[in-house]
């Protein structure tokens, strides 16, 4: 039987939406990270939290011009935050992820930038002199741990956004929020990884890289959730973006990096025993193993939005597609 | 408020004539596609394929034959909905689509700013932007022409009366009064769809008289307000956060236990 979600119409949500999705939860899941290592890190995180804030303030900024220009109408953007029509009444609405997500975005951008601030302060960056109570205390804390709520939401509100719809794929199963943050997170670590490794302590950076095993472990969990949940629009995956799915995302993205890291000899064998081209090529993927694992992480991160947007994208409207129905 | 106002739409009636696209399009100067451009879908009689934000009518071709002579050929022409319970109007964040005072449903053009959201949402494919105002655009029921006490220009078009405006209470009437008929014909697959206040959506306004699976028309069996989704998603993310928190905190509390273990000189205590 076709899925009643086969009878909708596509959004086009595509080319300015994939890479918000990306970009949005790598800056949602980066504050997250910068907000544990500050309630629970020591002193040496330091570089990996202002680097997080950085990361989150930079992605949230580029976020939000690459929704404004996927809009039919970009000038029209303020629309979604003012009633333009009966101003100065706000426009939001609980029950509509579009217009909620606006306004978390927004407050994110808003404690992100803070926090940057802070940081940026504290590092005497810009010629700005430290600032304490944005990068110290009580109040911090607790600002911190605020934006990694908000981060947790910048990063997941989009899957959820994508399944308050119609659509096949995406309205076929409610695992969609949870597996983008988990995504969010193996790549924000990935990033944070990819930007510090000579500028971090060790102990940070291992930490950061058994969490980011840890967490790609989950999102393959959750993965499986999502295709086991979606009944009979399973078969959207029979096609291009299954291929990719499956080589792209859960191969190159999540084993290969889960093998890098609990399995390094497998890779340093090669090396050892080929003195070929190809052994060389391993041996140096095993030295820079976690440079590689961070780049495969990020790419299946990229792979994953892509996937999951373009496989329903592709759908059209089931008369159109079907002679005779059902 | 007015009386709730609607369409019905008896498909065992239609011709495929069309005349109920062209009055639409022409009323609400629609553009052509592709500057007039013949197009061949390959679905028998149809060559405007599906609604969107330039068809807002479109007649449906569905070619039921086993052998010639032998089956029949449906026709129906299809419209937004005007759902009691809409998804569009639900999701829209900017308050471009409004509920008017007939219980219809209506994109205000100069309010939407092309997100698209209302596009996905709608359970029937009814949405899509038009080209020329970047803006999603559908079907109005005629809001300019009702307002005036005009009928909508696809009703006053129908040749055949397949397409009646009236009030939804004194349509629904009619309509189960034509299922009656047709029963008693012989026609005993005739149903009404979306004619039901307690069904799918709080009932559409613009409903239809079908002979057959909704799906064959290429409507939706159980059409959903996605917000139906909302509460399901949202728990699973939040429960994804909190396992995602858990690993971290867990994973910090490791490092520090694996360092006490393994050096005793302690590292420097501090806030991060
Ligand atoms: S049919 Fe679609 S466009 Fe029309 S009111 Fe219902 S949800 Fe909105
Ligand atoms: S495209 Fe326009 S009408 Fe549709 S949801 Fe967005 S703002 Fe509202």
């Amino acid at each position: 039987m076709i899925p009643d979600t086969y009878f909708s119409a596509a959004p086009d949500w595509t080319w300015w939406i994939v890479p918000y999705f990306f970009i949005g939860g790598i800056a949602g899941g980066a504050y997250f990270i910068s907000a544990l290592l500050v309630w629970f890190g020591r002193a040496e995180d330091r570089p990996v939290i202002h680097a997080g804030f950085y990361i989150a303030t930079i992605g949230a900024v580029i976020g939000g011009i690459l929704l404004i220009l996927d809009l039919g109408r970009p000038e029209r953007f303020w629309h979604m935050l003012f009633l333009n029509q009966d101003l100065p009444r706000l426009a939001f609405k609980s029950y509509s992820p579009i217009s909620f997500g606006a306004w978390g975005l927004m407050g994110f951008g808003a404690i992100a930038t803070a926090s940057a601030l802070g940081a940026a302060a504290a590092e005497r960056r810009f010629g700005l002199r430290p600032f304490p109570w944005l990068n110290r205390g009580p109040f911090w804390k607790a600002l911190v741990a605020l934006g990694g709520f908000f981060g947790f939401f910048v990063a997941g509100y989009t899957g959820v956004l994508l399944t308050v719809t119609n659509r096949p794929v995406w309205a076929d199963s409610p695992m969609l929020g949870m597996l983008f943050i988990a995504s969010a997170a193996s790549t924000a670590a990935a990033t944070l990884i990819l930007v510090g490794r000579r500028r971090f302590h060790t102990a940070t950076i291992e930490w950061l890289s058994s969490f980011d095993a840890a967490v790609l472990v989950f999102e393959l969990l959750v993965l499986i959730a999502f295709l086991a949940t979606l009944g009979a629009a399973i078969d959207a995956w029979l096609g291009w973006w299954g291929a990719v799915l499956l080589v792209g995302v859960v191969l190159a993205g999540i084993l290969v990096p889960l093998a890098l890291h609990w399995r390094p000899r497998w890779f340093d064998a090669y090396g050892r025993r080929d003195a070929g081209r190809r052994g060389v090529w391993l041996a140096r993927l095993s030295a820079e193993r976690k440079v590689a694992s961070a780049v495969l992480v990020l790419v299946g991160g990229f792979l994953l939005r892509l996937a999951v947007i373009m496989a329903s994208e592709g759908i059209e409207h089931a008369r159109l597609v079907r002679e005779t129905l059902p | 408020m007015a009386e709730a106002m609607g369409f019905f739409t008896d498909t065992t009636i239609c011709i495929g004539c069309k005349a109920c696209e062209v009055a639409c399009k022409s009323w609400n100067q629609l553009p052509a596609r592709d500057g007039g451009a013949p197009q061949l879908t390959g679905l028998s009689y149809d060559n405007t394929a599906k609604l969107d934000g330039i068809h807002w009518r479109h007649v449906a071709f569905i070619e039921q034959f086993d052998q010639p002579y032998d089956g029949r050929w449906l026709m129906m022409s299809d419209v937004c909905k005007h759902c009691v319970q809409a998804g569009c109007l639900e999701v829209c964040p900017t308050g471009a689509i409004i509920r008017t005072e007939f219980d219809t449903v209506v994109i205000q053009s100069d309010v939407c700013n092309g997100c698209r959201a209302c596009i996905a949402a709608c359970p029937f494919g009814v949405i899509d932007v038009n080209p020329v105002a970047g803006t999603a655009q559908k079907c109005t029921l005629c809001y300019d022409r009702i307002s005036e006490g005009l009928e909508p220009a696809c009703s006053k078009a129908c040749p055949t009366d397949s397409i009646q405006f009236g009030t939804v209470a004194e349509l629904r009437e009619r309509a189960r009064g034509r299922v009656r008929q047709l029963h008693a014909d012989g026609q005993e697959d005739a149903y009404l769809y979306g004619a039901d206040p307690d069904g799918p959506l709080g009932g559409l306004n613009a409903f239809f008289l079908l002979v057959d699976d909704p799906h064959v028309y290429g409507l939706p069996r159980e059409p959903e307000l996605p917000s139906a989704r909302l509460a399901g998603s949202s728990f699973f993310g939040a429960v994804g956060a909190a396992v995602l928190a858990i690993l971290g905190v867990v994973g910090l509390r490791k490092r520090r236990m694996d360092e006490l273990a393994s050096e005793p000189a302690v590292p420097a205590e501090g806030e991060p």
